[in-house]
């Protein structure tokens, strides 16, 4: 037997993925068709599914509507495709934020000492020892209307003798851009640290051996360079935070609905599993079109730095 | 001001603190000027400072102490990018994502040269280094003699008044580094480009140099023609680092005019010319060329030292012998195998005379 094994590459290879191999086909392909049988079904009136054949969800995530007003049989109802459009925009933003964010941070850590990079990544790492629910309820503190800003501010525009109305931050979609920033910015930070501490150091003096001066040199040389690592982080951020709901639930509460939250809300309050798996398959498409187009033309953060 | 000077070091001092916490003198008080045009090399052992006498030359490091000339403008403290110096790296250092015209055409790019001008003269830098048609290549898709050229074009492309190679060849085969040593020779003749050549390969600064510093220890020993270096060293330790030396140590006997008598305790007497004047008593050394002697059954002319062959290696064209003598020296002599079937001189064991001229020794004291 092990002889065998030790002949036969392939045999090998299928030892090697297979306990991944079972576990995928369990959790995730057999849940995933299942998912698409249900989005095809019908809600019964007790929240259960009816097994049958219809794109009706599909129908209503795209906006048509047979609940019309007066005198109308289908019209067009937008809360849908507006909750996607948001759920985009805002994955979007968050990364394009987070990379704002991340990349002077990494160029930081991977210009220091050596000796000191350590101690810096750790400290990136800090935060995820704590429980993310947790963190985001101590952003509520700090959003609040009586939360610690306002009374900061408060105090300050007292201090003045300003009058001074609480600002409205929690429950706004910006709280819910700072919680995803929050959240995702560690894995956006290393791996652009990565790929920095990656580029010899020999091409920063090439560069400047033939001319260039500090600000060409980084955008000749080091932007282009480190672009596999915002390629992969991007990949690592904009992802979750399409699917997010947890945050959007705490800091934008009924104001900021995401595509998360509509599926959420589907399975546990409206108890239409249907809807929800539907909703769960669009998010999915979704998702992968932008990253099919984002990769086709920037790759998956590996190669493109050398091809 | 002209100079005739393409680069001159004046006292110039590196320390490092090193990670240990002790100051380093990476180098120390080095003194040298580089003539234009000149094809000129850096030789010492690992660690003797090449490198960071080089990247001060080139602006990556600042001295502690002295002054950087080019051209007789003093560059000691301003930046890389604003001196007229190009650096071929030791591992070439190309930008990975660029092609080889974007990687040639850096340089003038930075410089603000127009696109088509651009074009013309990095098609011309690669013709030059003999790999036209190459534009388009990324360097990952260039063997290593051919990111070495690459390197060299892209630096040679901007015209720099001085060129500054650092072991260029050293992660070529051996047979490639031969015909890049004498590509390389023809083509600084060819630009008329001052080079600044950092090797520990003493054949390779030999083949290649019009002058040569060899450097110990951040000290620059001896600044000569490759012939002066080899036939006259200074030191003990040029002698030893450039090819092979056999060091005999005497004490000064006497001297009538340029004739010096040596006596080798417990070997034998042995007369020198030199130039120089010795104390009676003095401490020297006698250093000879293995190719410089003789080994004989009889005395012939000159100097005459009898000893027991302990080695014969038989290398191709030559035959090497290890001679011990009396009194504890020991000599290698190396014999040309000049006719065909050739028998060895003689075998381990045997009695035999080495012989040199007068002339031959070197008298060092240091
Ligand atoms: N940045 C640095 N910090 C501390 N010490 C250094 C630094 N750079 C060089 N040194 C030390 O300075 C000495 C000379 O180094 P250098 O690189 O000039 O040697 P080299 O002659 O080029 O040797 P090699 O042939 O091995 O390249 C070495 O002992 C080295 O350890
Ligand atoms: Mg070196």
């Amino acid at each position: 037997m092990i002889n065998w094994l030790r002949r036969n590459k392939s045999a090998q290879g299928t030892l090697l993925i297979s306990p991944t191999l079972i576990f995928m086909i369990g959790l995730l392909i057999i849940p995933l068709i299942l998912t698409l049988i249900i989005s095809f079904g019908k809600r019964s009136a007790d929240g259960n599914v009816i097994y049958s054949f219809g794109l009706h969800n599909y129908i209503r995530l795209l906006g048509v509507s047979y609940n019309c007003s007066a005198g109308q049989a289908v019209c067009y109802d937008p809360i849908y495709t507006q909750i996607l459009w948001r759920s985009l925009t805002l994955a979007f933003n968050s990364t394009v934020v987070v990379i704002l964010l991340a990349y002077p941070l990494a160029y930081f850590i991977a210009r220091s000492h050596p000796s000191r990079r350590n101690t810096y990544l750790f400290l990136v790492l800090v935060p995820l020892w704590t429980n993310f629910v947790i963190r985001v309820y101590a952003w509520m503190m700090l959003l609040r209307t009586q939360g610690l800003i306002n009374s900061a501010l408060a105090w300050a525009a007292d201090l003045f003798g300003r009058p001074f109305t609480p600002l409205e931050m929690l429950y706004t979609p910006g709280a819910v851009l700072i919680g995803m920033v929050y959240e995702f910015l560690p894995f956006m930070i290393l791996p652009i640290y990565t790929s920095l501490e990656k580029i010899d150091g020999s091409l920063y003096e090439a560069a400047a051996d033939l001319g260039a001066n500090a600000v060409r040199t980084f955008l000749r040389v080091t932007l282009p360079l480190s672009a596999p690592g915002m390629v992969a982080g991007t990949v690592l951020v904009f992802i979750p935070v399409m699917g997010a709901f947890v945050v959007s639930d705490l800091l934008g509460g009924k104001q900021v609905i995401l595509v998360g939250n509509l599926i959420q809300r589907q399975f546990l309050d409206a108890r239409d599993p249907t809807f929800g798996s539907a909703a769960s398959l669009i998010l999915m498409a979704l998702t992968l079109v932008v990253m099919f187009f984002y990769t086709r033309k920037f790759g998956f953060g590996e190669e493109i730095a050398i091809t | 001001m002209t100079d005739e000077f393409a680069v001159e070091m004046q006292d110039v001092v590196k320390r490092f603190t090193t990670p240990e916490g002790g100051i380093l003198a990476a180098v120390n008080h080095v003194t040298m000027q580089i003539r234009d045009g000149e094809f000129f090399s850096l030789l010492g052992p690992s660690g003797c400072g090449k490198t960071t006498s080089l990247r001060m030359i080139a602006g990556f490091e600042l001295p502690t102490e002295g002054k950087i000339l080019i051209h007789g403008k003093d560059v000691s403290q301003i930046a890389p990018f604003q001196r007229p110096v190009n650096t071929v790296f030791q591992q070439y250092a190309l930008f990975p994502h660029m092609t080889v015209e974007q990687n040639i055409g850096f340089g003038l790019e930075m410089k603000g040269v127009s696109k088509v001008e651009r074009s013309a003269r990095v098609s011309e830098a690669l013709e030059m280094v003999r790999l036209p048609g190459m534009e388009m290549r990324k360097p990952k898709q260039l063997s290593g003699g051919q990111q070495q050229r690459i390197a060299l074009a892209r630096a040679l492309v901007n015209k720099p008044e001085v060129l500054l190679l650092d072991e260029p060849l050293g992660a070529l085969d051996l047979k490639l580094r031969k015909e890049m040593q004498l590509e390389l020779k023809s083509l600084q003749r060819e630009v008329g480009i001052t080079f600044i050549y950092v090797t520990h390969d003493q054949e390779e600064a030999l083949t290649m140099s019009d002058r040569i510093a060899v450097m110990s220890k951040g000290v620059a020993l001896q600044v000569d023609k490759p012939e002066a270096i080899y036939e006259r060293p200074a030191t003990k330790f040029v002698a030893d680092f450039i090819g092979e030396t056999n060091f005999l140590d005497g004490v000064v006997r006497g001297q009538t005019g340029s004739t010096v008598e040596v006596d080798l305790p417990g070997t034998g007497t042995v007369y020198i010319e030199s130039s120089r004047t010795f104390a009676n008593g003095q401490q020297t050394t006698v250093a000879v060329r293995p190719e410089k002697m003789t080994l004989n059954r009889e005395i012939s002319g000159g100097n005459n030292l009898a000893g027991r062959v302990e080695e014969v290696i038989y290398i191709g064209t030559d035959t090497h012998y290890g001679v011990r003598f009396a009194g504890g020296h020991k000599a290698r002599v190396r014999e040309q195998n000049v006719t065909q079937g050739q028998k060895a001189l003689a075998s381990i064991g045997d009695e035999a005379i080495v012989s040199f001229t007068r002339t031959s020794p070197r008298l060092l004291t240091e």
